[in-house]
């Protein structure tokens, strides 16, 4: 093109070598172009085959997890009887009432509702599992609140036990012989007299995002673990992003250029390529055993989550910082301004949308993270949701972890639901990285 | 825009230029002021790894005083310049030898704040490297980090005035708030200029600083080194012949690496006492 565009001063002289100028048509040309197109179709079913996949994965956990959002009720009768909440009678008694035999009254209600299944005790057994085993501290907890209660009758909604809920979302199969089946003839029918009747409803399971974990599948939530990795990834942020990027800082624009900084660079290079159990066994022994902090908690965690994401921080951020051209620094120095300055000023507000990408990277790898906090006790099964950094804790890969082992069809929907709740933590992570990014890049 | 020009340049140093208003300066008949010496560089080598890019420089640069160095592409001028303020720290593989002193002072000092040198002696790069920042900030920046203002007027003040001095003011006056990066090159020229002069350095390093500019705003920034020399000390790279003619008391000659020949600008231009300065300025080499 170059040539084309410069007029050449020499004439046709007899003698010169004719002049050569770019064939503009011709098969060459045609490649050029076969070529481009072939690249973007190539760019462009890359992107559809990535796009497919996402949606394949999200939709194949949604599937599978949708349902956990809900939860089966089943209305019953209940009658707070004086003789089980006040046996001795007088003024009600807060402590009393605390301690009452509200399973009784669950009982007595299903025995009411049919009275047919009241003679065998195998039968009787069968009619109480219709609830959930959990039913008698929903009762508990209305009676706490309106202790006027006692003595009234009362329509109370509770949740159905695992297996109807699994029943009434269709996940069983009425037309198997019933040795295949988890619901027996027997319920089955129980169950349709109730639905006839209007008596079961499925609604928003709230508890779901609002109680820590449970041995009861349909009373199990996700609220500790999302806690506990809030409070994991704070640590982990807290700690690694600062260290991180002043490791970086201090290694590209004030270390010398020597054999120890050599060392110190492969170094990092390997510890990202570390297998993160190892983070692990070293934050099990120099974090619990030679510190003593306490175990399972969020703080040890984080900081072992820390180490590992600590690699990827401060090798994204050297090659931010080392994208930033040395005219901007040149002017800087030129101006007067000190080291500290030409960094603080001008090389870090640079260099910071690389710096980002590279901490959410960083953090995306540790929320997902299992393996190392297995080994620091994360593993435990907590029902209490953490109420500060020390408390034991699980965190949400983990507790997806714990939950595909069981074998209750409640566990597996929510062992899904989980997931995605964890896919959106981290696309929510995302989002604020990707506006954190947009804010500095708007400063040119 | 320079080869045509050479010829003239050599043929009649002190004639009129194409494009000035005025008289021409190169033989400025004011006489300087007890010429101090400012900078004074003594059997200065500097070396790229292993490549000899200066070697055994002696020069001295005199206060109040425009001294232009001049010589073909590679000759080591912008090194030589760079020395000056140490800007050649910043390069990993240079190496300076050799005694510079400012004042009497040596700059290689190792107890010498480099920063505090580098606020005394500014520099113009030769590539214009605005901050990816507001036209405003761009400039206002060495005076904050100096100290130099001590409210919001006063910085505004510095601003407008260094841009007016640059002669961009009336280009830009309406969209300081705009990134100086996404000015023209011959802006980007000036407005470095503008940041340089903001701080009010003793010495001022200009590599090339018309390099982009049409005649009038190099015009305007030859008045402006003229101005500046009242009070500061100013040291000029530049390829025109007639510019270094116009504006320069003293013309230093490199060649490869070489200080060939410095004396009084008439004298280089009008009687250059070795073949090689005879050359370059009469257009047969460079
Ligand atoms: N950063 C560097 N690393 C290695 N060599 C360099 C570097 N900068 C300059 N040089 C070499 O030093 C020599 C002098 O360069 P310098 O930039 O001083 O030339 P100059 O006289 O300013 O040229 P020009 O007029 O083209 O700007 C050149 O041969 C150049 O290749
Ligand atoms: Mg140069």
């Amino acid at each position: 093109m170059t040539d084309a565009a410069t007029p050449t001063p020499v004439g046709p002289s007899p003698g010169a070598s004719p002049i050569r100028r770019p064939v503009l048509s011709g098969p060459h040309l045609r490649r050029r172009y076969a070529a481009e197109r072939r690249f973007r179709l190539y760019g462009l079913a890359s992107i559809a085959v990535a796009g497919l996949m996402l949606l394949l994965l999200v939709g194949s956990i949604w599937q599978k997890g949708h349902s956990a959002f809900w939860q089966t009720y089943v209305e019953i009768t209940v009658t707070f009887s004086e003789g089980v909440l006040n046996p001795d009678g007088g003024p009600v008694d807060h402590h009393e009432l605390e301690r009452a035999d509200y399973l009784s009254l669950v009982r007595d209600a299903l025995k009411e509702q049919f009275p047919e299944a009241t003679g065998d005790r195998r039968l009787r057994r069968q009619l109480y599992g219709i609830v959930s085993t959990n039913a008698d501290f929903a009762l508990r907890r209305m009676v706490l609140d309106d202790p006027s209660l006692v003595g009234q009758r009362r329509p109370v909604w509770v949740k159905l036990s695992d297996d109807l809920d699994s029943l009434a979302k269709g996940h069983i199969r009425r037309d198997l012989p019933e040795s295949d089946r988890r619901v027996s003839d027997i319920e089955l029918g129980w169950y349709d007299v109730l639905d006839k009747a209007g008596r079961i409803e499925s609604r928003f399971n709230v508890d779901l995002f609002t109680a820590g974990d449970s041995r009861e599948p349909v009373e199990a939530g996700i609220y500790g673990a999302l806690i506990g990795s809030i409070l994991t990834m704070t640590i982990t942020l807290l700690v690694s992003f600062p260290v991180g990027v002043m490791a970086a800082v201090y290694l590209e624009e004030f270390a010398p250029r020597n054999r120890l900084t050599d060392v110190i660079e492969v170094n990092i290079n390997n510890l990202a390529a570390v297998p993160s159990i190892v983070f692990g066994l070293l934050g099990l022994a120099v974090f619990l055993n030679f510190f003593g902090l306490p175990r399972s908690a969020p703080l040890v965690g984080g900081l072992v989550l820390a180490l590992m994401t600590l690699p990827t921080i401060i090798i994204a951020s050297r090659s931010a910082l080392k994208a930033v051209p040395p005219s901007i620094r040149e002017a800087a120095f030129g101006l007067g301004a000190s080291p500290l300055q030409v960094v603080t000023h001008h090389v870090l507000p640079l260099a910071m949308p690389g710096i980002l990408t590279g901490t959410i990277i960083g953090m995306a790898q540790a929320l997902g993270e299992t393996a190392p906090l297995l080994m620091i006790g994360m593993v435990a099964f907590i029902v209490d949701i953490p109420q500060g950094f020390t408390d034991p804790a699980t965190v949400l890969p983990v507790q997806i972890y714990l939950w595909a082992d069981s074998p209750e069809r409640a566990f597996v929907e929510r062992t899904s639901a989980a997931i995605l709740v964890l896919l959106g933590f981290l696309v929510l992570m995302n989002a604020v990285a990707v506006l954190l990014r947009k804010r500095f890049e708007r400063r040119w | 825009m320079m080869s045509n020009t050479t010829q003239a340049t050599a043929a009649a140093p002190a004639a009129a230029p194409i494009h000035s208003v005025d008289e021409p300066r190169g033989g400025d008949p004011r006489p300087a002021t007890a010429t101090a010496v400012k900078i004074k560089a003594r059997d200065v080598n500097v070396y790229y790894g292993d490549k000899h890019a200066l070697k055994h420089v002696d020069l001295d640069i005199n206060e109040n005083e425009v001294t232009a160095l001049i010589g073909p592409s590679g000759c080591g001028k912008s090194t030589f310049l760079r020395c000056l303020n140490r800007m050649n720290d910043v390069i990993d593989s240079c190496r300076v030898v050799g005694d510079i002193t400012l004042d009497e002072a040596d700059i290689y000092d190792p107890s010498l704040d480099v920063v505090q040198l580098r606020a005394r002696v500014g520099m113009v790069f030769q590539k214009p490297n605005p901050f990816p920042k507001s036209i405003y900030d761009n400039v206002a920046y060495g005076p904050r980090i100096h100290g130099l203002a001590h409210n919001k007027a006063d910085i505004d003040d510095i601003v407008r005035q260094s841009l007016e001095r640059a002669g961009l003011l009336k280009e830009v006056h309406d969209r300081l708030d705009q990134p100086g990066t996404g000015l023209s090159g011959g802006q980007q020229q000036r407005l470095c200029i503008a940041r340089a002069i903001a701080v009010n350095p003793e010495v001022i390093l200009m590599d090339e600083p018309c390099s982009a500019l049409d005649p009038i705003a190099t015009a305007r920034i030859e008045e402006l080194i003229d101005e500046l020399r009242e009070n500061f000390t100013i040291v000029i790279v530049t390829h025109s012949m007639q510019q270094a003619a116009r504006v320069s008391q003293r013309t230093a000659f490199f060649h490869l690496g070489d200080l060939v020949e410095v004396g009084n600008t008439e004298q280089i231009f009008t009687n250059p006492k070795d073949s090689r300065t005879q050359g370059y300025i009469t257009g047969r080499f460079g």
